[in-house]
């Protein structure tokens, strides 16, 4: 059973179930019977990016969340390298405060495409001591860093292929599709590489790396067309259902094992969604009746805030998070 | 629906974030909560109502420094088209980040200081964006609130744009007077300028033809047939396919094409997204390509139409903008980047450096940084190459430094068409 446009979902199958690698994508009407529209140029770009950071990089890895844009990213690494397998392997950065649903999708997805996953656990940065534990209620998608340099340094990654959008926050708006790390993981923004037409030049010298963004101009709006488009699945909680939250900061946290009501606080059952999959402690959820993709799309299309502004609160700590973590070596 | 991608150049302050932050505010196109950010960091630098700068201009240090360091993509849509919106830093040190923002722009919405008129830089980005392919210019001529709307400025303005886009060959030049300040002639036309008849920036932008950028349409629909290979497929039970982006024309089964360098013909036998099966692969589309002919093709070859193939060089005859500090020179190495080739290259000479302000073509032995000149390279395998006019993917290539593996020049192939200038001026 997959996710298609309005009938009711039932979220976090996988698509296509149990596809070979060589069997037809659904979806869309061949080329040729229809207009080339903006989301066969956004996903021919994209490819071509998959395919170019493949052949001019030593040891490339593929990031997966298990997140829609992610889901979207494996989606067209898929379409870039089939029949053959993907020349890259693809990596988790587990911050180990996980919605189940999610972790479930991931292992399904990966399953079945037969590919390999590696975990790049956070937890296990905390316990072998190289990063404090922030506690509880505390938010750990800054440790994430630490994780995804270690896991960088180990298996000597030349390339992390992420599912960033440059709609998604100012300073990623201003970030290459291939950006440039040295050898501490560091995002300088004042000495980015000139990167003209579609020339991307993946070489790095040992120790430094690469952030390699295919989805860099997929608003999230074109996110959604091309999850109804391709009849991707995704994991449930992208879809409304009822749940126990707590409002925090303006935010609606979901009730779980680290978040659970403070002072003052009472959690509450309320019919949401998430518009994007982080880690549990700071990821916020909207309250939304929309079941199916068709009505995301409408809703999408609607909204006055913006998808981080509506759902991270890591993005509120100060008026430049993410650049301040893009510096430190986030993705 | 279509599609315009536009980059924002001209000189620095001269208020291109400013423009685009009132754009983007007054078509709505801002969220709430991005708009109180804006707000919120305006109120934080004493700033008197909004900065409309700060919707763009994103980074700590720009927000510090009033400007803009590298180009801020923005993504927009109106009823009738959607927009990809570049707005390119002013400062003569980023000069490398507007040329990255306009090498895959339609149009360039040129800003300019009117009661100042145009700088230097405003031409220099001018005969960049030219020089990379852009065909039409839309030009604010800004700050209109300073001069009390005096139409004196604007006509200074007009004058000297009509001459610059005449030399560089462009197709359309619209003047706008405009206050990106206070919004006149932006989106919404506003009473300060009764003399003036012509559209507003959204209604210039939204009239502008599309698709001159070559991944997408436009310009090369028309052109030849062109895929650069990327990678290779081993299609299960043998044979192999081809996989890359349609650069130029497009594929049909039954095409005879050539793969270049090497020479070698053959017929196309399967084109298809992925697996789906095309009848015709169209330009801009990323397909995988099978040939009837068992022949030997890698990464870095061309597939082309037999008819009107590239011209295969071993020495480069191009336009370059320099973007390094250290001067280029005769006898320099690079790598050159073209299409998906990569080769050591030797500049054999540097021949002209174009002074932005007469728009001449000197005689120059080197070129510094920020130049535009034109050189002479010698690879060290031969490239398939279109002239940049013709074909704006496999006319173009970058040098890479390679010791840093910085990016240190963009290239054109063929050198640059200046139109004698008007002997009335
Ligand atoms: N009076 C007046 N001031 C303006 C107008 N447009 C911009 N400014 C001011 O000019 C200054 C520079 O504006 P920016 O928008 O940052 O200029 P810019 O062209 O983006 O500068 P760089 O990106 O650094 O090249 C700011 O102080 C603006 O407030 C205008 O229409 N009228
Ligand atoms: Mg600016």
């Amino acid at each position: 059973m997959t996710t298609t446009l309005d009938t009711p979902s039932t979220p976090g199958h996988p698509a296509g179930g149990g596809r070979s690698p060589l069997s037809g994508f659904p979806g869309n009407r061949p080329i040729g019977l229809r207009p080339v529209d903006h989301l066969d140029l956004l996903e021919a770009h994209a490819v071509f990016i998959l395919r170019e950071v493949a052949a001019e990089c030593e040891r490339p890895v593929l990031l997966f969340s298990g997140g829609k844009d992610s889901a979207v990213l494996l989606r067209l690494a898929e379409k870039a390298f089939r029949p053959g397998r993907l020349p890259f392997p693809v990596m988790h950065v587990d911050t180990g405060h996980n919605f189940p649903e999610v972790l479930d999708f991931r292992d399904r997805r990966i399953e079945e495409m037969g590919e390999e996953l590696l975990v790049a656990s956070v937890q296990d940065a905390i316990d072998a001591g190289r990063v404090a534990d922030p506690g509880p209620n505390g938010m750990r998608n800054r440790l994430q860093t630490t994780a995804l340099l270690d896991a960088i340094r180990a298996h000597e990654f030349d390339a992390c292929i992420g599912g960033a959008r440059r709609d998604e926050d100012k300073a990623r708006a201003k970030e290459r599709v291939l950006s440039f790390r040295d050898s501490f993981g560091q995002w300088d923004p004042k000495q980015q590489r000139p990167e003209l037409w579609q020339l991307y030049s993946g070489t790095v010298r040992p120790g430094e790396s690469l952030r390699a963004f295919p989805l860099s101009d997929w608003t999230e709006l074109d996110i959604w067309q091309y999850i109804a488009r391709e009849q991707l699945a995704l994991p449930s909680i992208y879809f409304a259902h009822r749940r126990p939250v707590i409002e925090r900061g303006g935010m609606l946290l979901a009730a779980s094992s680290w978040v659970s009501a403070g002072p003052g606080e009472t959690a509450r059952d309320e019919t949401v969604r998430f518009r994007t999959v982080g880690d549990a402690t700071c990821t916020g959820a909207i309250l939304s009746e929309a079941t199916t993709v068709a009505q995301i799309i409408r809703e999408t299309a609607a909204s006055r805030v913006s998808e981080r502004g509506a759902t991270r609160a890591d993005d509120r700590l100060s008026e430049t998070s993410m650049e301040d973590r893009k510096r430190e070596g986030y993705f | 629906m279509d599609l315009l991608r536009f980059a924002a150049v001209g000189s620095v302050d001269d208020g291109k974030s400013t423009l685009i932050g009132r754009l983007l505010h007054d078509t709505k196109q801002l969220f709430d909560d991005q708009l109180e950010a804006v707000e919120a960091a305006s109120r934080r630098r004493g700033v008197d109502g909004i900065d409309l700068s700060f919707v763009t201009d994103g980074l700590r240090a720009e927000r510090e420094q009033g400007i803009t360091i590298d180009v801020a993509y923005r993504y927009a849509a109106t009823p009738t088209r959607k927009f990809v919106i570049a707005d390119c830093p002013g400062h003569v040190q980023y000069t490398r980040n507007m040329a990255t923002g306009a090498s895959t722009a339609d149009l360039a919405l040129v800003v300019v200081d009117a009661p100042k008129g145009l700088r230097e830089q405003t031409r220099r980005h001018v005969c960049i964006a030219a020089l990379l392919g852009v065909r039409h210019l839309v030009v604010a001529a800004n700050k209109m609130d300073r001069v009390g709307w005096d139409e004196t400025a604007y006509r200074a303005v007009v004058e000297e744009m009509a001459h610059l886009a005449s030399r560089l060959g462009l197709a359309t030049c619209v003047v706008i007077p405009v206050s990106a300040l206070h919004g006149d002639n932006v989106a919404v036309r506003g009473g300060s300028a009764p003399w003036y008849g012509g559209p507003t920036v959204l209604e210039a932008l939204e009239a502008a033809p599309s698709g001159a950028w070559a991944g997408a349409h436009g310009d090369h629909r028309g052109s030849l047939a062109r895929l650069p290979v990327q990678w290779v497929l081993r299609r299960p039970g043998g044979g192999r396919s081809y996989a890359g982006m349609v650069n130029g024309g497009s594929f049909r089964l039954g095409d005879r094409v050539v793969v270049l360098p090497g020479g070698q013909t053959s017929t196309v036998s399967g084109l298809r997204t992925v697996d789906t099966p095309m009848e015709e692969a169209p330009v801009g589309l990323s397909v995988s390509l099978d040939l009837a002919d068992d022949l030997d093709v890698s990464r870095g070859d061309l597939v082309a139409g037999v008819a009107g193939a590239p011209e295969v060089v071993t020495e480069l005859t191009a336009t370059v903008c320099w973007f390094a500090a250290r001067p280029l020179a005769v006898g320099d190495q690079y790598r050159v980047k073209h299409t998906t080739r990569v080769t050591p290259g030797r500049v054999t000479s540097v021949d002209r450096r174009l002074d932005v302000n007469d728009l001449r073509l000197d005689d120059a032995r080197s070129l510094g940084e920020n130049d535009i000149g034109t050189v002479t390279i010698e690879v060290a395998s031969p490239l398939a190459v279109d002239p940049y006019r013709r074909n704006r993917i496999t006319g173009s290539f970058v040098l890479i430094d390679p010791v840093t593996n910085a990016t240190v020049a963009a290239g054109m192939v063929g050198l640059p068409e200046l139109a004698a200038p008007d002997p009335g001026t």
